[in-house]
């Protein structure tokens, strides 16, 4: 408990004390919302999960495209 | 299957993907090397005591943590390109390319997210050693993490270790360490990290070189670029050796790419090496309207034999070989090929419609003769020449290949004179008094990432039309999804992305303009 309280407490204190690195953060923050809030919701779903509820169907799908060729 | 016919999605699809994966690719190799650059530097800190080398440490930290807070997550993005745009691919890939995957997320939370805090936060906190080994450990897990990345990549350039399960449309993983011991992924990841080290090692010198310009900061730029120099010297080295190896892979197991990247047309015993060329507009052969003249070349006599074979009189395919066949050389025609892939193509079509009509008998004896020994050897070798239309689509694009790998080549070796030159000078102490050099210098920085995205560039344009090797080609790997959605998330990257590249120059050259001080992070 102690040594987790540590850790925290390390963490804490060197997020308080941040200077520039302060700027870095908002551009992770910023970057990981725009990634996973509105590209992978909005832009990147995964096709093979949305679309099929077993693995069983996506496989016959991916099969069913694989051999079906014009 | 509407898709395999639209060129224009799989091009906006393969643009897309490449859009984001050079983006990516632009902050992994200086993350690669400058962890190791800087956890040497804090090692003589730690042995010397000298407070200056902290100073140096500290600042090329920043650096770093500036690189990494920029790139990080940035190669997530692939991962959903992979599930949207090419769904077929990320299925047929199964676990061979999932396993990798997620060792690489986990090891990389993990290490680069506990060590980089100690790292920033633990100074004058926790030991110096213990500082020491977070450091040390941050640089070996950031380049662990490429390992599993590289790992997944070799896979793709040659497939091993694999059963394909036609009930699944999966590839399994039957042997993990033939996946990743593979020659082709071990060379690849070595090539790649030390090209990161060489990247990392000019970007110091190029920014020390800057301070020596500007006379500020003398005794931190030297002592810089001392550490950049000798451990650059020592990565080029490396870097070769490592790319030679790489190029006999590519020789063993992806001819069509090494015989374009030579523009080797016709197939030679001991051929030579073009050292430069210059390829024209105007065809060789009206069959092969890819196959371009040399406006001029200087070859290398023997040169290719021995770099890829280690012998002079080595017989190497040339495209047209590798297309209508040879069978002095045991090599099988491209339409020979493409019919035994068809034939694996309707076995699978086959045993599918008698699984779906209940067909159990005639099931399993397709089964039986899709798993054969003799069929996976001779037909299902060969699954994705089932989609080729014509032979011709085999052939990659040939200026691309051929520049990007003479661009790559000639870099490389003009860096190993720059760092002998660098290291000879400073020695000397005559480096502050060549202004042309220190300004070479910084124009060496962008030539060094011009020349790490030539090797991609080389690596996997070279490779078309494969997504992996012979078995899955770029056209059967796309997904079913509107031209117009790819377009979109395309210039949406491009603007994303360029954002992100505008906000790392500008906060980096800001810091650096401030220069080393020991302040805060």
């Amino acid at each position: 408990m102690r040594i987790l309280k540590k850790i925290v407490h390390f963490y804490y204190e060197g997020f308080r004390q941040m200077t520039w690195g302060k700027s870095l953060w908002v551009i992770i923050l910023v970057k990981l919302f725009v990634m996973f809030f509105v590209l992978k919701l909005f832009f990147f779903p995964d096709l093979l999960k949305q679309n099929f509820k077993t693995d069983k169907q996506r496989s016959e799908h991916v099969i069913e495209n694989l051999t079906n060729i014009k | 299957m509407n898709e395999l016919l639209d060129l224009s999605l799989v091009d906006w699809s393969r643009a897309q993907f490449a859009l984001t994966a050079m983006y990516h690719w632009l902050f992994v190799p200086l993350t690669l090397g400058i962890t190791f650059i800087l956890a040497i530097m804090e090692t003589i800190y730690v042995k010397t005591g000298n407070p200056e080398w902290k100073k140096i440490t500290k600042f090329w930290m920043k650096v770093f943590g500036i690189n990494f807070a920029i790139g990080v997550a940035t190669g997530i993005i692939l991962e959903f390109e992979f599930g949207t745009n090419w769904s077929n691919y990320s299925w047929f890939v199964g676990d061979i390319f999932g396993a990798p995957l997620a060792i690489e997320g986990i090891m990389a939370f993990f290490m680069e997210s506990t060590f980089i805090a100690v790292m920033f936060f633990g100074w004058g906190k926790v030991s110096k050693r213990f500082h020491l080994v977070s450091t040390w450990l941050t640089a070996l897990g950031a380049n662990l993490s490429a390992l599993w990345i590289l790992v997944a990549n070799g896979w793709m350039q040659f497939p091993v270790g694999m059963q394909f399960n036609p009930d699944t449309a999966r590839n399994e993983m039957v042997n993990f360490w033939d996946v990743f011991l593979s020659p082709v992924a071990t060379s690849k990841f070595l090539h790649t990290i030390f090209s990161g080290f060489e990247l990392a090692s000019i970007f110091v010198i190029g920014i020390s070189a800057w301070y020596l310009l500007k006379k500020r900061e003398v005794i931190f730029a030297r002592k810089s670029i001392l550490v950049a120099a000798v451990f650059g010297l020592i990565s080029s080295v490396f870097v070769i050796g490592f790319g030679h190896a790489s190029t006999q892979q590519v020789a063993y197991h992806q001819p069509m790419k090494l015989a374009a990247m030579e523009g080797l047309y016709e197939g030679q015993n001991g051929p030579g090496l073009i050292a430069m060329g210059v390829l024209s507009t105007k065809k060789t052969d009206p069959e092969y309207k890819q196959l371009k003249d040399f406006l001029f070349r200087v070859e290398i006599p023997k040169g290719l034999s021995v770099l890829a074979y280690l012998n002079t009189t080595q017989f190497m395919p040339g495209i047209k070989d590798l297309l209508d066949g040879n069978s002095e050389h045991n090599i099988l025609s491209a339409p020979e090929k493409i019919a035994r892939g068809k034939m694996a193509i309707q076995l699978l079509k086959d045993y599918k419609m008698a699984k779906d009509d209940g067909n159990a008998e005639e099931a399993s004896t397709l089964r039986a003769k899709f798993m054969s020994d003799d069929f996976q050897k001779n037909y299902f070798k060969y699954f994705g020449y089932g989609y080729i239309k014509n032979p011709t689509d085999l052939i990659p694009d040939i200026p691309m290949v051929f520049y990007s790998f003479r661009i790559m080549v000639m870099l490389g070796t003009y860096f190993v004179f720059f760092f002998i030159f660098t290291l000879l000078w400073l020695t000397r102490g005559t480096l502050e008094k060549k202004k042309w050099f220190l300004r070479l210098a910084l124009i060496t920085m962008p030539l060094a990432y011009l020349a790490s995205m030539s090797g991609w560039i080389l690596a996997e344009v070279g490779r078309q039309p494969w997504v992996i090797q012979d078995l899955l080609p770029t056209v059967a790997a796309v997904s079913q999804i509107g031209v117009s959605a790819v377009q979109v998330t395309f210039w949406l990257f491009a603007f994303v992305f360029t954002l992100l590249l505008i906000a790392e120059v500008k906060i980096m050259t800001k810091q650096i303009k401030i220069g080393p001080k020991d302040g805060g992070h």
